[in-house]
């Protein structure tokens, strides 16, 4: 009788949050769709309360049925049989609820059967979705990849897959090969073309999440002899055509309830999505950014997760004649888990928030010219999208990896234990900071936007908003890491090596990141009392850490880097 | 093959989560203080007809219930997970009816939808527990009863194979419909709430819920399916002796907690001569009467 949506008042503040009124109203074409479809708002306040009774279902499910399911679903996990997936027992339980509830291909548009919810609402389902099971989250959320159908495929492409994965079939992304993880350039799945146009593919692929799906977006070398990203196209792989076959599947330390497969190519038929030669650089990027901030969400879900059972335990737990939350010990420890997991939360809608406003006109630039001004704020919300996305990943999933192991270490020698759910937690979190690009990557993809200004340019503009007289001083301090951020990119980028850049880089981008984030939960609090005590714990704690990397970028000279060689 | 199938279902008082204040001092529920739910086994008896409605493309369910205007909640929740429309039957008239004047009143509305093959409902309701309704109307219909169903298994020739618990194990029954079916809490759980209907049919209502809001009013003039049927004592022809307090013989005298202790169970035939003897004993030793 648990509902993970209801009784997490922070996901409806963000819902509520003063930008998706022009978000709605340009996803939904001043209410269009609303003459046509029976389920179409009919003006703002209609679709809020439409998001709100949707993730009331969302936190539903998730509460009375993923999350019990979690942890057979972790003991027993998916297996192969004649070439074939079988998910475990929960999963098709859990499948079949979403799929019944409707909650398959949620933001793609009505006419292909899907509910057009903006990325923000979408993301909130998969951000409780996760808090009840990391790895379900996973399989639910590969709906991601009829985005890049929608994106890039053609009209006759949309209309045969998109309503499948609407009434519930399941996708995967067929990118990482043995010898091609992090460098997907280097990808050799074969794609051949027949004399009749067609298209077969050959090879392997490894490390595939629900690599039995329906539905298959492929990345394989369409241009023979080439060896880098621009002899590679994008290809779908329909199931019922046959072909692929999964080998094994890996025996991972978490989500375990996740099929990650290896599959043998054999003559696959499949259609070319696009144009040849852009699978990688242009549309595999895209859904990327998509799946990154899919795992943002997932991390947020999890650092929840830790959050609560932690907060359970230390107020069950009696020691020495008191419960544990008594002992200022673990009380910081728990108000450092709920300051990382609001801050989190805060990055990540600002995020979707750019990804919805950058996504929305790119979808109407398809039907008309865009205005002067609707072009120049589409460009701006593309760059912000593009300089959140990586930094929301990759302080997100350190930071529910931070979570996952103070909720251990508050159950103490209980946390190691296999009794309780925070073990799985702890194993299911390892992942977020690794797959779909690591933390490492997503710093040499944020390190751009601190060279170029995006997020100084941000950052200034949110130092100019009003807040509340008792958050001065909180303001103060902001402006003060704000400084610090500044000049460690000065002093950085002063020296003329890009090796030295490179090493820099990731203090550099979690000076950011605290900064940034800090500044959201000022927002938030000007906006919501609630924020405030988070808000508080979180900048102190900025404070420091943007100090502590000040300090050591300060007293670095570039040529000790020799010292860190091998 | 397409069927017309009615799912009896109630708003209850959700007894599960029970507080200190759950109780009256005069022993009656504080409706008040318990939060109004969908009767848990109705919920059972719904996802049966939407399994039926699944496997037979163009049947219709139709969720009709007894209770103050706000029982609409039921029948939008009904609609939500798949159901059609629905009626809720609500009268002064009908206030203080105990089992028999529910299944009076039920009865009625059932005839005046007309158009049935099943009438689905669940077992009993969390609040009072009888399980006598369903029966009750089955009688009051002439129809013919399967209880204690876990599972509609098959339809062929006008009859229904119906899977039921029973205490030392399952049985499975054949039927012919018009029939009436109460689902047991261990059949399948109902379905969620379905995102399409949610935003399709969440300014469903009845008349009365509406009254003063001329917005509503007129969307729902525009769009018929958002109308939920309201239906009275009158529009259903009920005899007024036979209902609410004036139709019901139970009288409460007094209420007291009571711990279960039956131990065994008894097997009876079902015939008149086996039952008649059961109802003697009964009496002998003042479990009734």
């Amino acid at each position: 009788m648990a509902n993970f949506y209801t009784d997490n008042e922070s996901l409806k503040h963000y819902l509520n949050h003063p930008q998706m009124e022009k978000i709605v109203a340009l996803k939904e074409r001043n209410f269009a769709d609303a003459e046509t479809y029976d389920y179409a708002p009919q003006d703002y306040a209609d679709a809020q309360d439409s998001y709100d009774k949707v993730l009331e279902i969302v936190g539903e499910i998730c509460g009375d049925v993923i999350a019990p399911n979690a942890e057979d679903v972790d003991h027993t996990g998916p297996r192969v049989e004649n070439n074939r997936v079988i998910y475990a027992e929960g999963t098709k339980k859990n499948l079949d609820a979403c799929r019944k509830a409707g909650l398959m291909g949620m933001a793609m548009p009505r006419r292909l059967g899907g509910l057009n919810f903006p990325i923000t609402p979408y993301i909130m389902a998969a951000d409780i979705v996760s808090r009840a099971d990391a790895g379900f989250e996973n399989l639910w959320g590969l709906q991601d990849c009829a985005e890049t159908i929608y994106e890039f495929a053609d009209e006759d492409q949309k209309q045969r897959y998109i309503p499948r994965v609407c009434a519930g079939e399941t996708m995967s992304m067929d990118l990482t090969e043995p010898d091609a993880g992090s460098d997907l350039q280097s990808v050799m799945l074969k794609a051949s073309q027949k004399e009749d146009g067609s298209w077969v593919l050959n090879g392997v692929k490894r490390f595939i999440t629900n690599g039995d799906a329906d539905i298959h977006l492929v990345l394989a070398r369409s241009e023979e002899g080439t060896k880098d990203g621009r002899g590679l196209s994008m290809f779908i792989y329909d199931k019922r055509n046959g072909g692929v076959n999964v080998r094994r599947i890996e025996n991972k330390m978490g989500i375990k309830g996740s099929p990650t497969c290896e599959l043998t190519y054999k003559d696959a038929p499949a259609e070319l999505v696009g144009s040849r030669k852009l699978g990688l650089i242009k549309y595999v990027m895209a859904l990327m950014n998509g799946a990154r901030l899919g795992i943002a969400a997932q991390s947020v879900g999890l650092s929840e997760a830790a959050f609560r059972e932690a907060l359970v335990y230390a107020q069950e737990r009696k020691q020495f004649g008191k419960e544990i939350i008594n002992f200022p010990a673990v009380a910081e420890m728990l108000s450092v888990m709920k300051a990382k997991l609001d801050a989190s939360r805060a990055l990540l809608y600002a995020c979707t928030r750019f990804v919805d406003m950058y996504k929305v006109y790119d979808d109407i630039a398809k039907e008309r010219k865009l205005e002067l001004e609707e072009k120049k704020e589409a460009k701006e919300y593309s760059r912000l999208a593009d300089a959140f996305t990586p930094l929301a990943k990759g302080m997100t999933s350190e930071f529910a990896n931070q979570n996952a192991y103070d909720c251990i270490q508050i159950h103490g020698g209980s946390g190691f234990m296999k009794d309780y759910a925070c073990e799985r937690i702890y194993r299911d979190a390892r992942i977020t900071s690794i797959y779909e690009g690591t933390t490492q990557l997503q710093v040499v993809a944020a390190i751009r936007h601190v060279s170029t200004g995006t997020y100084t340019n941000w950052i200034n503009k949110a130092l100019e908003a009003e807040c509340k007289p008792e958050d001065q001083d909180v303001k103060a301090t902001l402006q003060l890491m704000a400084q610090q951020f500044n000049d460690a990119v000065q002093a950085v980028m002063g020296v003329e090596s890009t090796e030295y850049h490179d090493f820099m880089a990731r203090r550099l981008v979690e000076m950011a990141g605290y900064t940034v984030m800090g500044l959201l939960l000022l927002e938030d609090t000007t906006r919501n009392d609630a924020f405030r005590r988070s808000m508080n714990v979180f900048v102190k704690m900025g404070q420091a850490e943007v100090a502590k990397h000040a300090d050591f970028i300060a007293n670095f000279r570039p040529e000790q880097i020799e010292e860190y060689k091998f | 093959m397409s069927l017309n199938i009615i799912v009896l279902a109630k708003q209850v008082p959700d007894t599960r989560n029970v507080g200190k204040d759950a109780m009256k001092a005069d022993g009656t529920i504080n409706r008040a203080a318990l939060p109004a739910i969908f009767n848990p086994e109705d919920l059972n008896a719904l996802e049966q007809a939407l399994k039926l409605k699944e496997q037979y493309p163009g049947s219709k369910v139709t969720i009709l219930t007894m209770g103050p205007a706000r029982a609409a909640e039921i029948v939008r929740e009904g609609m939500y997970r798949g159901a059609d429309g629905g009626v809720v039957l609500s009268d002064r008239a009908f206030a203080g009816s105990d089992t028999l004047a529910t299944s009076y009143a039920l009865s009625a509305a059932v005839r005046n939808i007309g158009e049935y093959d099943l009438i689905i409902g669940g077992r009993q309701a969390i609040d009072g527990d009888t399980a006598q309704v369903g029966p009750q109307i089955a009688e009051k219909l002439g129809l013919p009863q399967v209880t204690y169903a876990e599972e509609i298994l098959d339809i062929k020739d006008g009859k229904v194979t119906v899977k039921r618990r029973i205490e030392s194990g399952v049985e499975t029954v054949k039927a012919p419909m018009p029939l009436v079916i109460t689902v047991n809490g261990s059949a399948d759980a109902c379905r969620p709430r379905n995102a399409k209907n949610v935003q399709k049919y969440k300014y469903a209502a009845v008349p009365s819920e509406v009254a003063d809001d001329e917005a509503k009013k007129t969307m729902i003039e525009k769009r018929p399916y958002l109308n939920i049927g309201e239906w009275s004592a009158a529009t259903v022809n009920a005899d007024l002796n036979q209902c609410g307090l004036s139709g019901s013989p139970t009288k409460v005298k007094q209420i007291e907690n009571v711990v279960f202790t039956a131990k065994d169970a008894r097997t009876v035939e079902n015939n008149d001569a086996e039952i008649e003897k059961l109802i003697q004993e009964l009496i002998a030793n003042h479990t009734i009467g």
